[in-house]
């Protein structure tokens, strides 16, 4: 068996290594058209913000390839794939043959058909990345086109780098794929606190050498200015082929193209009617894909998104289907805009089906693995925002504390018993403690032992 | 009055027995000053005078004579070896063993028995870490430090330890460190926590990488020291790229900036301990899941550092020691292995049999019960010092095991469940009744002396195995000192060195850890100071994956279960649970669960709740408490029942099984 990967980005590289941990004897060679080793994309926003450095983001060491037997083929371009006689042709003349072909060629960004675009930088790759990182340490200024989930991280890099930063955005909010209104202008006043200047509602006409010209006229200045404009999967080579393509590469429940014996995964794929941009998916489709290719039997059935802002000081979670009203759902909202809080819930036939988490928060953990698993949500909708509300609240004075109360657990022993020892003449500590064994085990006991062997004298009128 | 120490955990309290068989701690363990001890301790008398104490062997349930009894032991064990070869006859020990009665029941197997059968109930308990700091230091001592040292910590990270329960008086080393919890329950541990992180049950290991990478991302590593003293680093931290904390967020449901706060309070301590217990250790990837923690406390240059380092609770009372002397399956005396030909002439030397007699490693422990009576398995069982129909992973299974067996022979103090199929009982000394060591959670050996005399009728375990030896022609000694002192000739030079220990250095006071190989050493209290135990003296770090749990909860068995103990007993409850006092205290088991969980079952505080998994079901008593997650319940495993649930899939490495999670359905009985 044959197996050849067209694409070593996060889909190929994940592909390659979930087929080689499947099947140890199958040969594969995996084109990737970077010269780079496979890096995790979503650390990008670390790197451009100064928190990785680029070789932190590498998810493959340089000796894998071959202490895993993979024939890796970097820095080349696959050209043409022949169907009839399953060769894929690299651009530099290279025929390799397959018996199964795995496309993850991911997708590109979208450079917007304006002015002087080239003189603006994708923020996409880890080439990208570097060439943002080296150009804003010469600049003063910068303006990030795009407020989606990539402009947002890159803006809050850039501002963290000490760059004034303005963030220009088409719609009407922030990440309004993802955000309700509310939630994108709570964002925006975040961004405002860290240094970013939104701007939305607006759109750029051209790139100038002294920043972004808007359709209204006004130049927003920027020496910086960097593309998140959306991205666009990269589908050449499988309509060259023939292969289905509509927005992405159609393929079924086992990642087939209409080919039998090719597949497509991650950005380039389109999966009944989704084309997916996360990475979450092309991993979950990786590894249907390695199953069904060493023989298995799995189906992929589709991803829920949880969206996860990677940027430092601003928290936000935002999942499924978050801009349903109450018309159509249950909303349940908090909102404190002073301080950067705005939670959402949407309820549909008792299952999350979305949330907006904005702003620090313990509930984060649970609402995504709510999200993520569509089990029934409690009763208690409160204590889903704001979980430690319900936690039973510690008794604090030993005179509101019932006698039944187990004051030393590790001797089993109740304000009662000590009460009773008290009464028959123990006055301190070490007396409760001789007769009881109250505070002999772990000894964390010991002021709340005190605490009532006090009140009680107290009340009594006995000097302790 | 007699010092001794506590019959229960791995801590082994230092404790004085009156004449009267009253209990008064002493100050020598856990540390000096006041003594202090839990429940289980100051009540550990009343096992000295319990009614329900064995003192005639039993032979098909009927009350024999000693002669008679091992005359028919030995009988049935000639013929059945004479009939299906020496590997039809098993020996299962325990954690609870002075280290003589490992050690002997070790050399019996191989010498008097000569069969490969032998393993234990450690496996259960201790192994997932022993493999992983074998793995990464070279060498598995629970604690590489003295608890004292605890004392003086800023920040200590306990990964699925709930101390404040298991073993109450280790909390007292803790008061003046920030606590970080790792438990999917509000434990009384985690209630003592500056921060408690709640994972899913079966995550622990994507929590921990999800850690190392923020260590990593936020420039925490300590270079030098993983430059000077540790090999493996560039692999683990590419291994970490696939772990950002938003997605092991996604998997465990912590948050993100929970994470952080732990990893920043660690590597800004000045002295900062990481600690695991079995709720990161049993899983079908406790050993991975133990190094991935390991990995994080070397990142941030603990190990070996004075003040600071890794190390793993053990459980059992002589659970480190347990695991040093031989009963283990692939072990010999000294943490040897038996697949080591140099280790093998060694002992076989003090032995007096050839290197080529002794057979070689034998199955662990939940594959050697699983085996029991089966075409393939061993067709006789001695078991001394564990409960396995109580404390085996599908514990329903291994008791249809154990009845399917041609012959069972059990040494017990009390008719526990697994006692109670046994063809013969032997009834035994215990603790106060008899002389031994023991080896606690810090390395260090103790001396458990003799406070009282044995009821009439019972023999101790060295003279029941003298007793079988002499009948299948070989001798065996039966006092412990003379047995410790084979013991030290056995370990000599083996990673478990007690050449130096002696009886009466540690009577004379003497704070004696292992290794200690020669008559005048003072011990190795902290043995990784100047190097590991790897032959380059360096800690080596060991990329690891997460995976999820062998079984997940799906439509049928749609909530995970956790197992775990209570403060009042003691791993199977053979004892605690004959103990007025402490039944009083937790007198039934039960099933917890979080009020969000109970409402969506219609179950209420007090119902009885049938239990189920793949493997079994068990009916026990509902408590409702937001203590604990919403996906997840618990249930104490000191009863029959729990282990019915659980399921036996086994670490690679170690032989683990996942204890910590399996997947169940909860209804209520009508």
């Amino acid at each position: 068996m044959r197996l050849v990967v067209v694409g070593n980005g996060m889909a190929g590289a994940r592909l390659v290594s979930e087929a080689r941990a499947r099947d140890p004897q199958m040969r594969v060679t995996v084109f990737g058209a970077e010269a780079c080793r496979p890096y995790n994309r979503v650390l990008l926003s670390d790197v451009l913000a100064g928190g990785s450095r680029p070789e932190q983001v590498r998810l493959l060491d340089p000796s894998w390839y071959a202490e895993h037997d993979v024939e890796a083929v970097l820095g080349t371009e696959v050209a043409r794939i022949d169907r009839e006689t399953r060769h894929v042709l690299t651009a530099d003349g290279r025929r390799e043959p397959y018996d199964l072909l795995v496309l993850a060629t991911g997708s590109e960004a979208v450079v917007p058909p304006v002015p002087g675009a080239g003189r603006a930088v994708p923020f996409r790759t880890l080439a990208d990345c570097e060439r943002i990182v080296a150009a804003a340490g010469r600049s003063r200024g910068a303006a990030v086109v795009g407020g989606g989930l990539l402009g947002v991280e890159a803006a809050r890099g850039l501002a963290g780098r000490g760059l004034p930063v303005t963030l220009l955005h088409l719609a009407g909010h922030l990440m309004d794929r993802q955000l309700d209104a509310e939630a994108g202008d709570v964002l925006g006043e975040t961004l405002a606190g860290l240094g970013v200047t939104t701007r939305t509602g607006v759109s750029a006409t051209a790139v100038e050498p002294g920043g972004v010209r808007l359709a209204c006229g006004e130049l927003v200045e920027a020496d910086l200015v960097v593309l998140a404009c959306g991205v666009r999967p990269v589908t050449g080579l499988a309509a060259a082929a023939g292969l289905e393509v509509r927005r992405g590469v159609v393929v079924d429940d086992e990642l087939r193209t209409d080919d039998p014996s090719i597949f497509a995964i991650g950005e380039c794929a389109e999966h009944d009617g989704t084309v997916y941009g996360l990475v979450a998916p092309a991993w979950e489709q990786a590894a249907v894909a390695a199953e069904v290719i060493t023989g298995g039997k799995a189906r992929y059935r589709g991803s829920r998104l949880v969206t996860r802002l990677k940027a430092k000081s601003v928290e936000l979670a935002a999942m499924g289907e978050t801009q349903l009203d109450e018309e159509h759902a249950e909303v349940v909202r908090f909102s404190h805009r002073a301080r950067g809080t705005y939670r959402k819930l949407v309820i549909r036939d008792g299952r999350l089906v979305g949330a907006i988490l904005l702003g620090e928060s313990d509930a984060v953990g649970t609402l995504t693995q709510l999200f993520d698993r569509g089990g029934p949500v409690p009763g208690d909708r409160a204590g889903l925002l704001f979980p430690g509300l319900s936690a039973a609240p510690v008794a604090g004075s030993p005179v509101l504390m019932p006698d039944a109360a187990e004051v030393c657990r590790c001797n089993s022993v109740t304000k009662g018993q000590i009460r009773a020892c008290w009464e028959a003449g123990a006055r301190d500590v070490a007396g409760v403690a001789a007769a009881t064994r109250a505070t002999t085990g772990c000894g964390t006991c010991r002021d709340a032992v005190e605490g009532i062997v006090g009140w009680l004298c107290d009340q009594e009128g006995v000097p302790v | 009055m007699t010092r001794t120490h506590c019959p229960y955990c791995a801590l082994q309290c230092g404790m004085e027995i009156g004449p009267g068989l009253e209990i008064s701690p002493s100050t020598d363990v856990p540390a000096d000053g006041p003594g202090a001890l839990c429940q289980k301790g100051w009540t550990a008398g009343e096992l000295l005078t319990n009614g329900a104490r064995l003192t005639t062997p039993l032979l098909n349930g009927k009350p024999a004579s000693w002669e008679a009894a091992l005359d028919h032991v030995a009988a049935r064990l000639s013929a059945i070896r004479a009939e299906h070869g020496p590997d039809a006859v098993a020996v299962f020990g325990g954690g609870g063993l002075t280290n003589e009665k490992a050690y002997q029941l070790g050399k019996f197997a191989r010498v008097a028995l000569g069969t490969s059968q032998i393993d234990y109930n450690g496996r259960f308990c201790m192994s997932s870490a022993a493999a992983a700091t074998i793995r990464a230091f070279g060498m598995d001592r629970g604690l590489p430090f003295p608890i004292t040292d605890l004392d003086d910590a800023d920040v200590v990270l306990l990964a699925g330890a709930n101390v404040a329960e298991t073993m109450p008086p280790f909390v007292r080393r803790l008061s003046g460190a920030r606590l970080i919890v790792v438990d999917p329950r509000r434990t009384p541990t985690a209630r003592l926590a500056w921060l408690h992180l709640q994972p899913t049950p079966g995550t622990d290991l994507a929590l921990a990488l999800g850690l190392l990478h923020l260590a990593v991302a936020d420039d925490l590593v300590d270079a030098d020291y993983v430059e000077a003293r540790t090999t493996g680093f560039d692999a683990v931290r590419t291994s970490l790229a696939s772990w950002w904390p938003e997605r092991v967020e996604r998997v465990t449901g912590v948050p993100v900036h929970r994470m952080r706060q732990a990893v920043r309070a660690l590597a800004a301590a000045g002295n900062a301990y990481i600690l695991t217990g079995r709720g990161a250790e049993q899983h079908a990837k406790g050993t991975d899941t133990v190094t991935a923690f390991v990995n994080l406390a070397l990142a941030l240059g603990l190990p070996g550092r004075y003040g600071s380092g890794y190390g793993c609770l053990t459980g059992q009372g002589n659970g480190q020691g347990g695991r040093e002397h031989g009963q283990k399956a692939d072990q010999l005396p000294g943490y040897r292995r038996i697949d080591d030909p140099a280790a093998r002439e060694h002992v076989a030397g003090v032995w007096g049999v050839r290197p080529e007699d002794l057979p070689g490693a034998g199955r662990s422990a939940y594959e050697l019960l699983d085996a029991l009576g089966t075409p393939e398995g061993p067709r006789a069982l001695l078991l001394f010092g564990s409960n396995p129909v109580v404390s085996a992973p599908a514990s329903a299974r291994i008791g249809g095991r154990i009845a399917g067996l041609d012959l069972l022979v059990v040494a017990d103090v009390v008719r526990s469940e697994t006692a109670a199929l046994a063809d013969v009982v032997l009834p035994v000394t215990q603790w106060a009744e008899e002389d031994g060591t023991m080896t606690n959670l810090e390395g260090r050996v103790l001396l458990r002396r003799r406070a009282v005399a044995p009821p009439a009728g019972v023999r101790s375990d060295l003279e029941v195995l003298a007793g079988l030896a002499a009948r299948l022609g070989h001798r065996f000694g039966t006092e412990p000192a003379a047995v410790f002192d084979e013991l030290r000739r056995a370990g000599a030079g083996g990673v478990a060195d007690y050449t130096g220990i002696t009886y009466e250095r540690i009577a004379a006071g003497t704070a004696l850890h292992w290794p200690c190989p020669s008559a005048g050493h003072p011990g190795t209290p902290r043995p990784f100071l100047d190097r590991f135990a790897h032959p380059d003296g360096r800690a080596r770090f060991v990329p690891v994956e997460h995976r999820p749990a062998a079984e997940e909860p799906d439509e049928d068995y749609p909530v995970r279960l956790t197992t775990g103990r209570v403060l009042a007993h003691y791993q199977s409850g053979a004892q605690t649970r004959r103990i007025a006092s402490l039944v009083r205290a937790a007198p039934e088991p039960f099933v917890e669960l979080h009020p969000d969980l109970a409402a969506q079952l219609g179950i209420a505080a007090g119902d009885l709740v049938r239990v189920s998994s793949r493997r079994g079901e068990s009916r026990v008593v509902a408590r409702i408490s937001d203590a604990i997650r919403r996906d997840t319940v618990f249930m104490p495993f000191h009863w029959e029942g729990a282990n019915r649930l659980t399921n036996p899939a086994l670490d690679p490495v170690s032989g683990m099984p996942e204890f910590k999670v399996c997947a169940v359905r909860l209804e209520r009985d009508s």
